[in-house]
C-alpha cells in the first residue's frame, strides 16, 4: 500500500484515479446543474410571507424591481462566475416571450444575510417565485432555456391561483 | 409586467478576453502540478512548486491573460483559432488564480517547514481545480466564491477591505 504514495509508478496510478473520480462527480453534478427544483415547503400566503421571502422581495425591491404577475426568476449571482452570464441571458430572453414573468439578477456579494438565510451556496443560484413572491422552487448551476420553460411548472397559472386576488400583495 | 433587472455584476464588467486562454492556461497549469505530484517529496517537486507559486501569483496580480500560459497561448495557439464565439469576463479566472496561489503557497510554506507530504497534497489539490477548469471549462474556485466568502469574518464593509491592503 506504501508503495502508492512512495513510487513514481504508485503516484501515477493515484493521480488517474484521482481524475477520474472527479471527472465522474462532475459529471454526476452537472446532470442536475439549472433544473428548477420545487421548494419543499411551499407556504401558503396567510398573514405575511415568511421571513426569508420577506428578505428576499425587499432585496428586489431595493435593486428597483417589481415581481411578475405569473413569476419572478431571482438570481443570485457573483462576479467570479461565468455560468452566471449565460444564465442570465437566458433568462432575459425567456422574459421577452413570457408575460408576466420577470427576472431579477442580484449580486450576491452584496446581499450576504439574504445568501445566509437562503441557503445559498453556489452562484448561479435561481429562484423562482409566485405571483405572490413566494418561493416556489429553485436550481443551482447554468440554466439553459429549457431547464428556464420548465421551470415555469413550478408555479401555477395566474388563473389556477385562489381567486383571492385582492389578497395578493403588490409592490 | 416583463423586464429584467440587472444592477451588478453582470452590467459593467471589463473588456472581455478570449475564453479558451483561461483554459488552455489551466490545461499547461494541470501539466506542471501533475509532474510535482509524480516527483512527490523530492527537491525537483519542491522547485516546481515554487514555479507553480510564482505562475499563481502572476495571475493574481495581473489576471490569467496576463500569464506566462496567456502569452503562450496569444502567440502560437489562438492564431491557429477561429475568433471566439463569445468573450469572457476576466474576473472569475483571476480569482481562480488567487485560489490556486492560496493552495500552492500553503503548500510550498509547509514544505519549507519540514511537513515534505504537503508538496505533493497541495499539488494535488490545484492540480483538480486546474484539471477540471481545462476539461469541462468548470471553475472550482468561483464555485467556492460564496464558501470562501463565509470564512472571512468580520468583512462588514469596503473599509475593512482597504485597509488590508
Amino acid at each position: 500500500m506504501t508503495s502508492l504514495l512512495t513510487t513514481t509508478g504508485g503516484r501515477a496510478v493515484l493521480l488517474v484515479v484521482l481524475l477520474g473520480i472527479v471527472s465522474a462527480a462532475w459529471w454526476f453534478r452537472a446532470q442536475r446543474s439549472g433544473t428548477v427544483r420545487a421548494s419543499r415547503s411551499v407556504r401558503p400566503a396567510r398573514n405575511s410571507a415568511p421571513p426569508a421571502d420577506q428578505l428576499l422581495l425587499d432585496a428586489v425591491r431595493a435593486a428597483g424591481a417589481t415581481i411578475g404577475r405569473r413569476a419572478t426568476f431571482v438570481q443570485l449571482s457573483s462576479e467570479v462566475c461565468t455560468p452566471c452570464r449565460r444564465t442570465a441571458a437566458v433568462l432575459s430572453r425567456l422574459v421577452d416571450d413570457a408575460p408576466g414573468v420577470a427576472h431579477v439578477e442580484l449580486d450576491a456579494a452584496q446581499h450576504p444575510e439574504l445568501v445566509r438565510t437562503l441557503r445559498v451556496l453556489r452562484t448561479p443560484t435561481v429562484i423562482v417565485l409566485d405571483g405572490a413572491g413566494l418561493e416556489r422552487g429553485r436550481s443551482s448551476g447554468a440554466m439553459t432555456p429549457t431547464q428556464a420553460v420548465a421551470a415555469l411548472d413550478v408555479v401555477p397559472e395566474v388563473e389556477a391561483q385562489r381567486p383571492a386576488r385582492s389578497e395578493t400583495r403588490r409592490a | 409586467m416583463t423586464e429584467t433587472t440587472s444592477p451588478t455584476p453582470t452590467a459593467g464588467a471589463p473588456a472581455g478576453i478570449d475564453p479558451r486562454g483561461p483554459r488552455f492556461g489551466a490545461a499547461l497549469t494541470a501539466i506542471l502540478l501533475a509532474v510535482v505530484v509524480l516527483l512527490g517529496t523530492s527537491t525537483a517537486a519542491f522547485v516546481l512548486l515554487g514555479v507553480a507559486v510564482l505562475l499563481f501569483a502572476v495571475g493574481t496580480v495581473r489576471g490569467s491573460q496576463g500569464t506566462l500560459q496567456g502569452a503562450v497561448f496569444r502567440r502560437w495557439v489562438r492564431p491557429r483559432l477561429s475568433a471566439p464565439a463569445e468573450l469572457e469576463d476576466p474576473r472569475p479566472p483571476r480569482f481562480a488564480q488567487g485560489v490556486g496561489l492560496g493552495v500552492t503557497a500553503v503548500g510550498l510554506l509547509l514544505g519549507v517547514l519540514g511537513v515534505a507530504a504537503a508538496v505533493p497534497v497541495s499539488a494535488a489539490v490545484a492540480l483538480v481545480a486546474a484539471f477540471l477548469n481545462a476539461a469541462f471549462d468548470l471553475c472550482l474556485g468561483c464555485e467556492l466564491y460564496l464558501l470562501l466568502q463565509r470564512l472571512r469574518p468580520g468583512r462588514t464593509s469596503t473599509a475593512s477591505t482597504a485597509s488590508t491592503r
